[in-house]
């Protein structure tokens, strides 16, 4: 009945998430450099894939696996799946805005941003393992359910193509803002990059409402009723009304450019504050981060 | 006599407040305005959520408090502020949507706009050579793409992606269904909380439950009346893996409702007549025997001992008013496992009882349950009573271990531990506008998703005189792949004229 857990199999994960850093961070250096770079080429050279933008994409999709290798070491080593503590909602969010990232690129050009997704992607990493990191645990019974696959995942996939559009929004306000202009002008054109951000964007909204709708189904089994009010509902709240402004903002005239930017920004830094400050220091019935 | 210009003007602010309502930028504002107006609701605690957070504030802020539930900061999401938001914002939104789902309704049934006589200033324009037959095509690879499409003497004018606008005003006419079944649902729901300990029962009736809140319309009739026994509860904890020593496993409830046994287990609630029934809680409820001073049996019995931390160090109050000469009051620790700490005190190692011990603070006196106000029973007022053991009392406190009887000081009587039994905590919980909700949120997913996915386009083909055939596309929202389509579906026109 009970599990046994293997927490030397976690040490190894925990091995190869830290070796993910290690490459996370030598992409990160290398699409930095290509910055750099770019001042001085052609758009004809920019538009294709220079060397160290290759080395550099190779280096993360190393990275990916390597921390993939690690995030279903985890799982294992706890006998579940590994998002029931903030370190394993980490990781695996780590993860899946890799794999999201990587994705995207095969269908859209959206190289420009490699340094945000890396950069956000180590900052992850290092607080997970720095701040989160906990020794494998069971789950308690509230949390046995196959709600945490479904309602958890879902929200870390909406996480990560918000996330992804924030990078555009970052980017777009740069650029709006003419600060750094003889890079910037190497970047999209600003309506390519709104446009980029809003399709992301309304992806993860949809994700996003799921992830509450599957919320109030698993709360109705566990807690018995479907919304009560809790701290992370209140904020899974806030986050879907904010998202759903900025989805009005870019159908309002005068909304839509840098005032829906910063709109989708608030709603991801929401977002950041859900996963991280409510987690650890608001009171209230989600208190799952293991810490 | 009210002339109609001065009626009209009469009517411009209306007009014009209605107008603002309805608009876009309104909407905007309301959504961000509810963003913020939810955020006081989760840094101080609510009385629906955390109603005991609630009593802690008052205590430790009672000044501030009370300015702050004037404000209902303690209720913000049933407060007026909170409500006045929302409802102007569903307002707001049926203004916008009624008239758009009449201009869309409009538009289903109307034909496809007359072709534009510029073709070249569309967004996307290509021009062929001409080819006979070439409308005639165009027009049965457009209609067999399920474009509503018209031929207009030597054009071809077609549109599609209705489902767009459609998707989006079912979106939003199911989020007013959301609302509505939250409402009705609400007024009709409740939900009793009840605790049982090993062996107990309890009829589902008002008078039963230890806690009860019930919706704006619920009737008592509304209570099924069937009867619930805990026969059993057990309760596992990991003994296996050493960092997880103690972790809940799980939680069982064995159960006897209208005749039938079954189990209640966290996420797994008990289907019972009109209700749910939930296991919210547990915790140990040690059976004590109070002796007064005269050698009577004044206190007997299992009491609920409230769990204090994840070891099941558990705090229970025992008030004896019957007790002779004098009243007792007892403020009881149970420890499951006790180990005892270099200060003297106990802590409890582990949650099941593997070393059970009991430790008892003792006061007499007046107990104030004589005049009739109501006394919270897991508390204990000392003010007013005299100490007569405690850790620092005249006498160290009571210790027992599970049979054991023991004096009391001052000849005040003798306690009996006689066992150890375990208590449950029972939702009962009936909302019948759950299903609704969940339908109208899942409709509104699925339309959300049907509108944000379909693009709407409107597509031309002429036929110019001088032997060229023009194309041309419109996307009426962004719609990336608006050339692309407008490629293929050329390349097939002219693959079926080809063939011919």
């Amino acid at each position: 009945m009970t599990i046994v857990l293997n927490e030397p199999l976690s040490q190894i994960s925990l091995l190869f998430v830290s070796a993910a850093m290690a490459f996370i961070a030598l992409a990160l250096v290398l699409f930095s450099l290509q910055l750099s770079k770019l001042l001085g080429q052609t758009p004809e050279e920019r538009a294709k894939l220079s060397s160290l933008e290759k080395i550099g994409f190779i280096v993360t999709a190393v990275g990916t696996v390597v921390l993939g290798v690690g995030v279903v070491l985890r799982g294992i080593a706890a006998g579940r799946v590994p998002w029931a503590n903030m370190y394993e909602f980490s990781i695996s969010a780590a993860l899946l805005i890799l794999l999201v990232y990587l994705t995207s690129l095969k269908i859209k050009d959206v190289r420009f941003i490699a340094t945000f997704v890396t950069g956000f992607v180590l900052v992850t990493l290092f607080a997970a393992v720095s701040l989160f990191y906990v020794e494998v645990k069971t789950l308690m019974p509230a949390l046995q359910s196959y709600w945490l696959v479904i309602h958890v995942v879902v929200a870390i996939l909406a996480t990560s193509f918000f996330c992804i559009a924030a990078g555009l929004h970052i980017a777009y306000l740069v650029k709006a803002g003419k600060s750094a202009r003889r890079l910037m002008e190497l970047f999209p054109a600003l309506e390519q990059l709104e446009r980029l951000a809003y399709r992301f964007n309304v992806v993860g909204f949809v994700l996003w409402s799921f992830t509450l709708i599957a919320g109030a189904i698993w709360a109705e089994r566990a807690w018995h009723r479907y919304w009560g009010w809790d701290t992370k509902e209140v904020w899974t709240f806030i986050i879907w009304t904010l998202y759903a402004g900025y989805l009005h903002a870019m159908a309002t005239r005068g909304w839509n450019g840098k005032r829906a930017a910063w709109l989708g920004l608030v709603a991801f830094f929401a977002v950041i504050f859900n996963f991280t400050i409510v987690n650890m220091f608001f009171k209230g019935l989600h208190v799952y981060s293991g810490l | 006599m009210v002339s109609s210009s001065s009626f009209s003007k009469l009517l411009f602010w209306p007009r014009w407040f209605w107008r603002q309502l309805t608009s876009m930028r309104t909407a905007l504002f309301l959504l961000l305005l509810l963003a913020i107006a939810a955020v006081p609701g989760s840094v101080y605690p609510q009385r629906s959520a955390d109603p005991n957070g609630v009593r802690i504030f008052f205590d430790n802020n009672p000044d501030v408090a009370e300015v702050m539930d004037d404000f209902q900061l303690f209720d913000v999401y049933t407060s007026v502020w909170f409500s006045a938001i929302y409802i102007l914002l569903f307002v707001s939104l049926v203004g916008c949507v009624v008239p758009r789902t009449k201009v869309h309704f409009e538009a289903l049934k109307a034909q496809p706009v007359q072709t534009p006589q510029n073709l070249k200033r569309m967004p996307v324009h290509q021009e062929v050579s001409d080819q006979p037959g070439y409308l005639e095509a165009a027009f049965k690879v457009l209609k067999s793409k399920r474009y509503k499409v018209a031929l207009q003497g030597d054009s071809v004018s077609a549109e599609k992606g209705y489902s767009r606008e459609t998707g989006n005003l079912i979106f939003h006419f199911s989020l007013i269904g959301v609302l509505i079944a939250v409402g009705v649902g609400g007024g009709l729901s409740f939900s009793g909380q009840r605790v049982l300990v090993v062996g107990d029962s309890f009829v589902n009736n008002l008078a039963s439950y230890d806690s009860f809140s019930p919706g704006t319309f619920f009737d008592e009739s509304q209570l099924e009346p069937f009867s619930v026994t805990l026969d059993d509860f057990q309760v596992l904890y990991d003994l296996q893996n050493p960092n997880n020593l103690g972790q809940p496993i799980d939680f069982i409830a064995t159960v006897t409702s209208e005749g039938k046994q079954s189990e209640v287990r966290v996420n797994y609630p008990l289907e019972a007549p009109g209700a749910s029934i939930y296991l919210t809680g547990n915790g140990f409820a040690p059976v004590i025997t109070v002796f007064d001073g005269e050698g009577n049996i004044a206190f007997s019995g299992p009491s609920i001992f409230l769990p204090q931390d994840s070891n099941m160090t558990s705090l229970g109050v025992i008030k004896v008013p019957d007790a002779l000469p004098e009243q007792v009051g007892i403020i009881a620790f149970f420890y499951p496992t006790a180990q005892q700490l270099d200060s003297g005190a106990y802590t409890s190692i582990y949650p099941d009882p593997i070393d059970p011990l009991m430790t008892m603070n003792v006061y007499s006196g007046d107990l104030g349950l004589d005049e009739g106000i109501p006394k919270n029973v897991f508390a204990l007022d000392t003010t007013d009573l005299e100490v007569v053991a405690s850790r620092d009392g005249p006498n160290d406190p009571i210790q027992l271990r599970i049979g054991e009887t023991v004096d009391l000081p001052n000849q005040l009587g003798k306690v009996r531990f006689d066992g150890l039994l375990r208590f449950a905590s029972l939702d009962v919980a009936y909302n019948p506008g759950g299903i609704w909700v969940l339908f109208f949120a899942m409709l509104s997913l699925f339309s959300m998703g049907l509108s944000l996915m379909t693009p709407r386009r409107r597509i031309w083909v002429r036929r110019n005189g001088d032997g060229t055939i023009e194309f041309a596309a419109l996307a009426r929202s962004d719609d990336p792949r608006l050339e692309e389509v407008l490629a293929e579906i050329r390349s097939e026109i002219e693959s079926k004229v080809g063939s011919k």
